[in-house]
């Protein structure tokens, strides 16, 4: 008898599950397959003798294993997810739809051009709105996610240097940025300096100035920033580093606040990477796969990755080689082919109009949010947002309730957490962002949740958020066990020891 | 411990001789929460006066920790690749970091006292 007095492990519904591993059983097995008709396996010698450990289990005990892990998780397709500084918003069933066309699912980059002008006609189309909402005259489709699509800017920045016999050692970055933006400048060979913020939350301009020289390749900059916060300065801050003979790096990842109402070119950026996971709906965590197509300015648009796609009389064909001065190949075939599909269908059907509300909706949500939250939340910075909003834990001071605390009581409460500690510039942060998704209700209920979770600090029930989470698949796991000593494979259980 | 010097960036400092002890505080410790790892530098290394000279990773964040005084690293504390917890159990004793044979003996003097450190706590928390 196990220690819930019942064999099984389950609770009702909630289904204990054991690793494939761990269910697996030899010779037994899903599928029927014809015995070999010769011995002659012609592989020289070097067939493998032994088994290969793969599990054995029937089809249905692995639909059903996968099928109780997905009902284990918490999805945006089962509620609100206001994790911070990702976008976790709605993927609409319609690009589901169409990126399963036959036309769209069924090519390969291999087949010949004359075969596939659909696909790249598509990636042209999507290539163009890129261009046309961020004001930019150039693009780099092939990137493969945020970071990819940052190191593809970075590149481009670095030859661009490079080509002037002007080689700079430093790249700035503002000390509430994600920190890709370091891990990037570092992997492209350059140090990194941090430039701190105002009081504001903002760059500090002055501070800017002073870290700005001869030596300084790039300033990376998220607008809005990392705390949920335009860069008023922005022109400003522009005109400071192109003066000293750097480019501006605009790390994208919070497009989605300005979409259709503000265009980065118009703000100075030399290039920018842009999530379609964030700002156009395609899948985003668990998967996705991302996408991360950079718009690149006038000078830096020589140095794009291959490849390309032009279209001419002859119809769309891709420049598989360039000039010389082009960065060569970023990743194999022309970008994330299935992602192009989604996020091109949620332009299409949205429309530019549509495409603003997105923007205008996602930044009135943050707002509500932090409006209804301030007077028992304390806002990390005064005044409004944009897509997501900050709170310290100012207001969990003397409680006995830390962050963490307070973000596994939400897990109780049915919602996945925000994301917390992070900014690391504020104090135990809590980073909410609802997205355009969510309806004035389903904000309302979340409102009213973390209001109550507040209350309950308050009155002094600290024992009981050290508890939470009580009603997840585990408990409070051990995270500094996880981090000092992480199991990072199944091993079969040892035979010998085990008799 | 009164010959301990402090950092507005939370090291501690100790002079034994022209060897400086550093780590980081107990105020520090309890900001990061606990410990799983702490990258050390190189036996030999010269670093600048608050330059980043090791990095410390808790479950909540990875911070850099900064030489609070100059020199050259003559010893750095093994034991913390296997037990990283010590940082958080003994911050200011068995959590040390790296010992840095000082060539700028007034560096020492500019750092912040325990009453000075002490006070500078209650400002910013």
């Amino acid at each position: 008898m196990s220690e819930r007095g019942i064999t099984t492990e389950h609770r009702a519904l909630m289904l204990e599950e054991p690793l494939i591993f761990e269910q697996g059983a030899e010779g037994r097995t899903g599928v029927d397959l014809p015995r070999p008709q010769t011995d002659d396996d012609r592989l020289g010698g070097v067939a493998r003798r032994g088994p290969i450990g793969l599990p054995g289990l029937s089809e249905p005990q692995v639909v059903r294993h996968f099928t109780r892990l997905s009902q284990k998780n918490y999805a945006i397709d089962m509620g609100l997810y206001p994790l911070g500084s990702c976008t976790m918003k709605h993927n609409p069933r319609l690009n589901e739809r169409l990126a399963r066309l036959p036309g769209l699912a069924d090519i390969h980059p291999l087949q010949p051009e004359s075969t596939v002008q659909g696909g790249l006609e598509l990636i042209d189309r999507l290539a163009h709105w890129l261009k046309t909402l961020t004001g930019m005259p150039a693009v780099a489709m092939s990137p493969a996610a945020g970071a990819h699509g940052e190191l593809c800017g970075l590149m481009t920045i670095r030859a661009a240097l490079e080509d002037r016999g002007d080689t700079r050692a430093r790249v700035l970055v503002p000390e509430s940025a994600h920190g890709t933006n370091p891990a990037t400048a570092t992997l492209c060979g350059y140090s990194v300096s941090a430039v701190p913020a105002n009081r504001n939350g903002r760059i500090d301009l002055a501070a800017l100035e002073t870290a700005l020289s001869a030596d300084v390749a790039a300033l990376m900059l998220t607008n809005p920033n990392t705390c949920g916060l335009f860069e008023d300065d922005i022109l400003a801050v522009a005109d400071a580093v192109h003066t000293a003979g750097a480019f501006v790096y605009v790390d994208g990842a919070n497009f989605n606040a300005l979409v259709g109402r503000v265009r980065p070119g118009d703000l100075g950026a030399d290039a920018m990477h842009i999530n379609l996971h964030k700002t156009f709906s395609t899948p985003h965590g668990g998967g996705g796969p991302g996408s991360g197509p950079v718009v690149l300015s006038e000078e830096l648009a020589p140095y794009a990755p291959l490849p390309w796609v032009v279209h001419d009389d002859a119809g769309f064909r891709l420049v598989e080689h360039g000039d010389g001065k082009e960065l060569g190949r970023m990743k194999a075939f022309h970008g994330q082919m299935g992602m192009f599909v989604r996020a091109l269908a949620y332009m299409m059907s949205h429309g530019a109009d549509g495409l603003r509300q997105v923007a205008d909706d996602a930044v009135l949500n943050a707002n509500y949010l932090l409006a209804r939250l301030s007077d028992v939340l304390t806002p990390a910075y005064p005044g409004s947002c944009m897509h997501e909003c900050l709170f310290d834990d100012e207001f969990l001071k003397g409680t006995g309730v830390t962050t963490l605390d307070f973000a596994k009581a939400l897990i109780d409460a049915g919602y996945h957490p925000m994301t917390m500690y992070f900014p690391l510039v504020v104090q135990g942060a809590l980073l909410m962002e609802p997205t355009e998704s969510e309806s004035k209700d389903s904000l309302d209920r979340f409102i009213e949740t973390t209001r109550a979770l507040a209350q309950r600090a308050r009155d002094g029930d600290a024992a009981w958020f050290h508890a939470c989470p009580q009603f997840a698949p585990r408990r409070r796991l051990d995270e500094t066990s996880a981090a000092r000593k992480p199991v990072l494979r199944w091993r079969p259980p040892d035979k010998d020891a085990a008799a | 411990m009164s010959d301990l010097r402090f950092t507005k960036d939370h090291e501690w400092v100790r002079l034994d001789g022209d060897v400086a002890v550093v780590g980081i505080t107990d105020y520090a410790q309890e900001q990061l929460g606990d410990v799983v790892f702490v990258e050390l530098p190189a036996v030999g290394k010269t670093v600048a006066q608050g330059e980043e000279t090791a990095v410390v990773e808790s479950v909540k964040a990875a911070s850099e920790v900064y030489a609070a005084v100059g020199g050259e690293v003559v010893e750095i504390n093994e034991s913390l690749g296997a037990e990283p917890g010590i940082v958080n159990s003994d911050p200011t004793g068995a959590g040390w970091f790296v010992k840095l044979k000082v060539t700028k003996r007034d560096e020492f003097d500019t750092l912040m006292d325990k009453a000075t450190y002490d006070a500078y706590l209650a400002e910013i928390s």
